[in-house]
């Protein structure tokens, strides 16, 4: 009964937030039953029968003073829960572990104080995390079902939440402000959201800015956090992957390959096959040839430099990617000539 | 009283036409166009709402249609996105927000107050022609690119999309000077035009209604009109208002936005409940309980709702004092609402109750709104709603109060006044069956978005995660449903025209002043002799067994 409708209770903030709920639910019941019960009693009681007549409609000012005033102390003891669990949401304890938020159409990006990043949520059990959400182009909402909270990335602002996660394992992280959508389709790889599928392909939008929240304990935690320094495994090898494999993975990881595609064909910006090394028209008529150096600022300061024919509409991935991430995807990109 | 002479002013001298009332105006398609007369404008707008319901409801079905099954299912997500900004935008801008006023309150309001025409006839024309200007706006983006802000244009996803949303913002701008004028007509006509002996306290529930959401109209609309003109700016000059890119702050569109869009809500709902009380008072041959407190209540709401508009901002990143604030303040709600749902149970007791379609109408906005009031205690609850904001859970409350409340009063109203309006009646059991498909098809749509909400299902989504597969599959078969009993009540409408009996000119039996004093439907004029008004709408008991028994044959057999 208790989670008839509400997700699993993983955080500190589920079981106070789930009581005023189902204490709304239950008031809600019982209004609504009593009120149109008794309203389609009468509906029955009082049906039109040949011969009687409406009775004239008399003043009853208490019962009409009763009922206007009443409700208000219902509705300050409502008001009054809602705002203590509130204000226990807004304000995070001093020994919170931070993490950084960096929310863009259609992926999240979590940092953690070591420097590494990653696109799943990685958080300790037991201990308070306290997000710093913002975003680089429109507004985002972080909600996690599970843990009862939810707060909006604000491009131009920073937004903060918190939480401490109660149990081990696995939950769905989802966008919760509309962000729009991917023109076209891209090809599906592994870890992608299982959604917005049309055959092989997949659409992109708002609806597939959805991820997990991996909750380890304390142990696993720090091993997870040693692993993002690193380069990731090469599922082929079983080694550390090369930079230009590595490159090929956070193509699909960083989420490239919704506006760049490897085949030749142009998304919503340019693609990759045969860049390196190509001539480039840029809209405000200067040229440049596409070399490390301009694949690189084409990656930190996006719109500096837009190709003809496309729209700046590219997200700067600075503070995003390492140097060392950014050497992988040139190295990458160079080997698609 | 000042009032009552003021209002019987101009009624001494001896009745005659006033030149655009007299039959000559009135003949051929320039009669209709040109028209000066509110009942024929009453008829244009509500064929034009209707209309923008049908468009809005297509959208709404090709919406629940690709959310019938896992992934894509009739259309790309670029697609959808556009369907359901359309299916907003238009039914807020283009029907919910004109309907009632400019549908049934420009019909019904002049001859409740027992007048030959709203105060500024010219002006009300103007405000019907401003409304198709400002919808042919909306057609054009709708056909050069369209929209896929959703209806609430947010910044700068609204300032960075790439469609039409400068043609359709204009739109919404245009259409806001539609609502402005037929709600200053219309608070002008109920101060001055009132016939003699129709004081304040003798005003139908209605013309309370109305008059309080002419208020609104008036008061807030302004706010949106100077927002979408700044967004339009913002696009088109690249001024740095609300995108952060340009220097802007985005949050401040929202507390713009809301300001407007949360009085917006009465703009909607208050007319409904003010048709409500009508059907219960004349289907119950009984005084409404309370009337004072429905009336008040009515101002209440529109005083009440200025002060809320933050609440629809608590995950934005508003400062925590503000959110608070508002939260309180929003609690308020409740208590006008509480009043009208207990006074309009209270007016069943010991009436005479017939279970007409309109009735039946009358009552399923007093189930359905209950239900949609009292999810907003979930919502209004700070703590609560952090989880459930931007769920189908907000859409399922938000359709309660809307579609439960203002939609069934509205279809409630146009059957109750029908006979009025055309002169013909309708067929009652047509009419009952397409109520039952819409009651039970507006449930199965939107109950279980509750379920899917609290647990966690966003909205606006494109697709979904698989355990909110069944949910969405039986939403979208109550949508069918709820198609079936549109499509059975319009029919039920056009067979009327086409074949309907005549109807006498109170069928109903009902003591209000529209069904007392004029035939079906009114001369041009509305009335042949200046009425005097000697009772209230509601006063039954002071009503002669000729003057409410002489509608439909059950009720002349008694």
């Amino acid at each position: 009964m208790e989670t008839m409708q509400l997700p699993p209770q993983w955080s500190t903030f589920a079981r106070q937030t789930d009581w005023l709920f189902y204490f709304i639910y239950w008031l809600s019941v019982v209004l609504f039953v009593g009120i149109i019960g008794v309203a389609l009693y009468f509906v029955w009681k009082y049906r039109r029968q040949p011969g009687v007549k409406a009775e004239p409609t008399g003043h009853a000012t208490v019962l009409e003073i009763t009922w206007t005033v009443s409700p208000l102390a219902l509705l300050a003891f409502l008001f009054h829960m809602g705002f203590r669990g509130y204000i226990d949401m807004t304000v995070a304890p001093a020994d919170a572990m931070e993490i950084r938020v960096r929310a863009k159409k259609w992926a999240w990006d979590f940092e953690y104080p070591n420097g590494g990043h990653s696109n799943v949520l990685h958080v300790p059990v037991n201990r308070p995390v306290r997000l710093t959400l913002s975003s680089e182009d429109v507004i985002h909402s972080l909600y996690i079902p599970a843990f009862r909270v939810k707060k909006d990335a604000v491009p131009g602002y920073y937004t903060t939440m918190w939480f401490e996660a109660t149990q081990v394992g696995e939950t769905d992280l989802f966008c919760a402000e509309y962000c729009g959508a991917a023109v076209g389709t891209t090809e599906v790889s592994e870890g992608d959201p299982p959604v917005g599928r049309e055959g092989n392909r997949r659409h992109v939008g708002h609806f597939s800015m959805i991820t997990k929240v991996r909750i380890h304990t304390m142990a696993d935690y720090n091993t997870f956090l040693e692993s993002i320094l690193r380069p990731p495994v090469d599922p082929a090898t079983g080694r550390e992957a090369t930079p230009e494999k590595w490159g090929e993975i956070l193509y699909r990881a960083q989420q490239c390959n919704t506006c760049h595609s490897t085949d030749g064909g142009a998304m919503t910006g340019p693609t990759w096959r045969g860049l390196f090394g190509r001539q480039r028209q840029f809209t405000d008529g200067t040229s440049a040839t596409a070399d490390a150096n301009y694949i690189r600022q084409s990656i930190l300061q996006p719109n500096s430099k837009v190709v003809q024919g496309f729209n700046g509409v590219m997200p700067s991935f600075a503070g995003t990617l390492r140097d060392n991430q950014v050497d992988a995807i040139i190295a990458y990109i160079r080997t698609l000539n | 009283m000042a009032t009552e002479v003021a209002g019987a002013h101009g009624h001494d001298e001896p009745d005659h036409l006033a030149p655009y009332l007299s039959p000559e105006a009135g003949r051929g398609i320039k009669g209709w166009l040109l028209t000066l007369d509110h009942k024929r404008i009453g008829l244009m707008y509500l064929v034009s709402t209707l209309l923008a319901f049908f468009m809005g409801g297509v959208f709404a079905l090709l919406v629940r249609l690709e959310l019938f099954a896992p992934g894509r299912t009739i259309m790309s997500a670029e697609y959808y996105n556009r369907a359901f900004t359309l299916h907003g935008a238009i039914m807020v801008f283009l029907f919910i927000i004109p309907a009632v006023p400019g549908a049934l309150g420009n019909f019904v309001l002049p001859i409740m107050l027992g007048t030959k025409d709203v105060a500024f006839p010219r002006l009300n024309l103007l405000s019907f022609y401003v409304y198709l200007f400002g919808a042919t706006f909306a057609l054009y983006s709708i056909i050069s690119g369209s929209v896929d802000t959703g209806w609430t244009f947010y910044t700068p996803y609204s300032t960075t999309s790439n469609t039409s949303v400068v043609s359709m913002v204009l739109g919404a701008f245009i259409l806001g000077f539609s609502s402005i004028l037929t709600g200053l007509n219309f608070i002008v006509t109920i101060h001055k035009l009132r016939a003699p002996g129709l004081h304040w306290k003798r005003l139908p529930l209605f013309v309370w209604g109305t008059y309080a959401t002419s208020i609104i109209q008036v008061l807030a609309t302004p706010v949106l009109a100077i927002t979408l003109l700044l967004l339009a700016a913002e696009r088109t000059f690249g001024l740095g208002i609300f995108d952060p890119a340009l220097g802007g702050d985005p949050i401040l569109f929202q507390h713009f936005f809301w300001f407007y869009s949360h009085p917006a809500v009465y703009i909607m709902i208050v007319p409904g409940m003010a048709v409500a009380s009508e059907l219960f008072a004349t289907f119950s041959r009984r005084a409404i309980f309370g009337y004072f407190a429905i009336a008040m209540s009515s101002l209440g709401l529109a005083l009440v709702g200025f002060l809320v508009w933050g609440h629809h901002m608590y995950t934005s990143g508003q400062s925590e004092f503000a959110t608070t604030l508002f939260a309180a303040l929003t609690m308020l709600v409740a208590i006008p609402s509480g009043v009208k749902v207990f006074n309009w149970t209270a007016t069943l007791y010991k009436g005479s109750i017939v279970l007409t379609t309109p009735m039946l109408y009358a009552l399923s906005f007093l189930i359905l709104f209950t239900i949609g009031g009292l999810t907003g205690l979930f919502v209004g609850a700070l703590s609560v709603d952090i989880h459930l904001h931007d769920t189908y859970f907000v859409v399922a409350h938000f359709h309660y109060v809307m579609m439960g409340g203002t939609v069934m009063a509205f279809v409630g109203g146009i059957l109750y006044w029908w006979p009025k309006m055309t002169g013909k009646l309708y067929d009652e059991s047509l009419a009952k069956k397409g109520w039952f498909f819409v009651f039970v098809g507006f449930n199965t749509t939107f109950l279980i978005q509750f379920i899917m909400g609290s647990k966690g299902m966003p909205r606006r989504y494109y697709d979904y995660l698989p355990q909110f597969e069944t949910y969405h599959k039986i939403s979208t078969v109550g949508s069918w449903l709820l198609l079936v009993g549109f499509l059975l009540t319009a029919w039920a409408l056009i067979k009327s025209i086409r074949s309907g009996e005549k109807s006498p000119p109170n069928p109903w039996g009902s003591a209000g002043f529209e069904w007392q004093g004029t035939e079906s439907p009114p001369v041009m004029q509305n009335f042949r002799v200046t009425p005097t008004i000697t009772r209230g709408p509601y006063d039954y008991h002071l009503c002669s067994d000729e003057e409410l028994f002489d509608g439909f044959p059950e009720d002349a057999e008694k």
